[in-house]
């Protein structure tokens, strides 16, 4: 802080959301600061914010001094942004001075000077002790007076004398075609420059902030949106965010088991953030849903934003998934914030769900669907404003999950293409598919990234049921991916080929079966022949023997009978 | 000559002596703020004579009066009565211009003749 403001310059706070972020630290003290913008861009209402927080939060009283708006109006508008500029009145912390110069009613007559104007700012200066001044619009002078070089002269001695009175001043002036105020007054103010912008795109007021210059300072030069709400203005900065949010390596479920496992078995990181893009219909509330439920059955508060749906709508819808949100709404765990997206700027619900945040401390924050804001912004816009609120709750250790409608296919794009290209800001992407195969549409479900995690790369089949969300393998065959009922099909062709394979098995094994019986029974059959010759074979033989040994009885017999000697003569 | 024209821009003249009230706004004795007072001074006896009433302000020593009639440019003639402000800012050098800016000028410009 020391380094980027030079010695000497002290800063007056302004107390203003956001922009003593932007100006490190407030408004240089005891100088006047130029505020320009178109009529209703927020000149005033800043100019009366700066004094009545001086007034209320730093103890330094302040003059309002007006050329435009009497007394009573003005404490009647800022009564309804939660100022009661009446009670500071009366409590001698703020002075309203309605300098009315009515043009028709002045004629011009020799030299004159505006001291009376000088005297009217020192006396209101004096009186309450302030420390701070307002005017507004002093480029209303050029209207009243016609000696414009004595107008100039006087504008000089006035920035002059409100540097030597050492108040902080705030001079407003009307934007003019290509200078920053119409009658050239910032040439008088060299310390600090805010200009304000309020543009109209489509249908929706975008209020900008930017610190034209500083000098001596370092402040942030981009453009900021702001918005002014039921306490004044709030001034969205994003690079004070820088980078620099703490990482958790903690996991928080999906809410969905097989999702879970994809993510390396964990679920996503706490505090990141997850973008589920699709077609139309590929149930990217569902995840979101899924996401909300498990968040609230760990214990832990969540933020659904939506932009499409009404809240009951989304709880009805969700029941028929098995998921009850109303239960969580009941509990107080869940909250809804349900807007058109269409009905306020990219910076109010940029600022509403600020906060939401703020006031609910969510841990988990979901946005269905952030492409629905390309309606009121431009691509640029809505992806910066995204950047600021993805940085945002990262920054709080929130997990998001945000839902963006992607319209793959119609022009031919990838399904990566989303229409908010914000991807390369999240840390994890989930794609759903339709893929339309055999006149149905089917769910896919694709881990596109995860950052620091090893997750899985396979297509998963989406399917939802009363139980919830279940993912399963999808058939991956030669025909390429198969879901739903065509992958149920194949399966069951498969199942088909294999019990015809079984019975073709069977029925062979049967086929040979037969012939081992044939074969048996002409074994048997050879076997029985065999036998029956051997068996003949042997008759004959001990038929043979049985002969042989009669004939040689019979010889015996014979040779007895002949006088045998006893010596075997041998041959017949 | 001088009757019908003097009661034509003076309606509230009804036959009454105090036609117009004057307050000037002046600051302490700078030289635009003197010179004005004494061309009022001048024109008023010139062209009113007894017919009007000057009060003199200096804001320096009363400066909450200044938001009271609006003063921003000093000198600020202002005329209260008769009705219908009119204000003239500077040190009123041209009588004429004075006169009309004051919405008087019929008076001014009959009576020297």
């Amino acid at each position: 802080m020391t380094a980027t403001t030079a010695p000497g310059l002290s800063k007056a706070a302004t107390g203003i959301a956001g922009l003593d972020e932007l100006t490190r630290g407030g408004l240089p003290r005891g100088r006047p600061t130029l505020v320009c913008g178109d009529a209703g861009s927020g000149k005033t209402l800043l100019g009366m914010e700066f004094l009545v927080r001086g007034a209320t939060q730093f103890d330094e009283p302040g003059v309002f001094v007006t050329f435009e708006e009497q007394t009573a109006d003005l404490v009647a508008n800022f009564r309804s942004l939660g100022f009661d500029v009446a009670a500071l009145i009366a409590q001698g912390k703020l002075a309203v001075d309605h300098v009315h110069v009515e043009r028709s009613e002045i004629a011009e007559v020799g030299d004159y000077d505006l001291e009376g104007l000088f005297v009217r700012l020192g006396h209101a200066l004096d009186k309450i002790g302030a420390q701070r001044i307002v005017i507004d619009t002093l480029e209303a002078l050029f209207a009243a007076f016609d000696n414009t070089n004595l107008l100039r002269a006087e504008l000089r001695r006035l920035f002059r004398w409100l540097r030597q009175r050492g108040v902080t001043a705030v001079i407003t002036g009307e934007r003019g075609d290509g200078i920053l105020t119409r009658h050239g007054i910032e040439e008088y103010v060299s310390d600090c420059v805010i200009v304000l912008d309020h543009r109209v795109v489509a249908q929706s007021a975008t209020r900008r902030l930017r610190i034209a210059k500083y000098r001596g300072s370092a402040h942030d030069t981009g453009e900021f949106p702001f918005l002014i709400g039921e306490r004044g203005i709030s001034v969205l900065p994003i690079t004070s965010l820088a980078l620099a949010h703490e990482v958790s390596s903690e996991r928080v479920s999906t809410g969905i088991a097989r999702l879970d496992a994809m993510l390396a078995g964990g679920g996503y990181y706490r505090g990141s953030s997850i973008l589920v893009t699709g077609t139309a219909g590929t149930g990217k509330s569902s995840v979101a849903a899924c996401f909300v439920d498990a968040a609230c059955r760990r214990g832990e508060r969540a933020l659904y934003v939506a932009f499409e749906e009404s809240p009951s709508q989304i709880v009805r819808n969700m029941r028929s998934i098995g998921v009850d949100l109303g239960v969580w709404v009941d509990s107080g765990m869940l909250r809804f914030e349900a807007e058109r997206s269409s009905t306020l700027g990219l910076e109010l619900h940029l600022a509403k769900l600020h906060r939401a945040v703020d006031e609910y401390q969510p841990q988990v924050v979901v946005i269905d669907p952030v492409s629905n804001l390309d309606t009121v912004g431009s691509k640029l816009e809505v992806r910066a404003m995204l950047t600021r609120v993805i940085d945002f709750l990262k920054s709080r250790q929130i997990t998001s999950l945000a839902t963006s409608l992607a319209h793959a296919g119609d022009r031919g794009e990838a399904p990566e293409m989303t229409s908010v290209d914000i991807s390369s800001l999240m840390d994890t992407w989930i794609l759903l598919r339709n893929l339309e195969y055999g006149a149905e549409r089917n769910r896919v479900v694709h881990l596109l990234k995860s950052r620091g995690m090893a997750h899985s790369n396979q297509v998963r089949e989406f399917v939802m049921s009363d139980r919830g969300i279940d993912l399963t393998d999808v058939y991956v065959g030669g025909g390429g991916v198969l879901t739903g009922s065509a992958r149920r099909e194949l399966e069951a062709k498969e199942r088909e080929a294999a019990v015809a394979h079984q019975q073709d098995l069977e029925l062979r094994q049967r086929a040979l079966a037969r012939k081992r019986v044939v074969l048996d029974a002409q074994l048997s059959a050879l076997r029985t022949t065999f036998e029956g010759e051997e068996e003949e074979l042997g008759r004959l033989l001990s038929e043979h023997l049985q002969q042989a040994s009669r004939m040689k009885g019979d010889h015996d017999v014979i040779a007895q009978l002949r006088g045998h000697d006893g010596v075997t003569s041998g041959g017949k | 000559m001088t009757d019908p024209i003097t009661s034509a821009p003076l309606p509230d003249d009804a036959g009454a002596e105090t036609v117009c009230v004057l307050r000037l706004y002046v600051a302490g004795t700078s030289p635009r703020s003197t010179t004005a007072l004494a061309n009022l001074r001048r024109l008023c006896e010139d062209n009113m004579h007894g017919r009007y009433e000057l009060e003199v302000i200096d804001i320096l020593e009363h400066p909450e009066l200044a938001a009271s009639d609006n003063v921003v440019a000093i000198p600020t003639l202002i005329r209260k009565l008769p009705p219908l402000l009119r204000k003239v800012i500077g040190d009123l050098s041209d009588t004429e211009q004075v006169l009309m800016g004051l919405e008087l000028l019929p008076v001014g410009r009959k009576q020297p003749a």
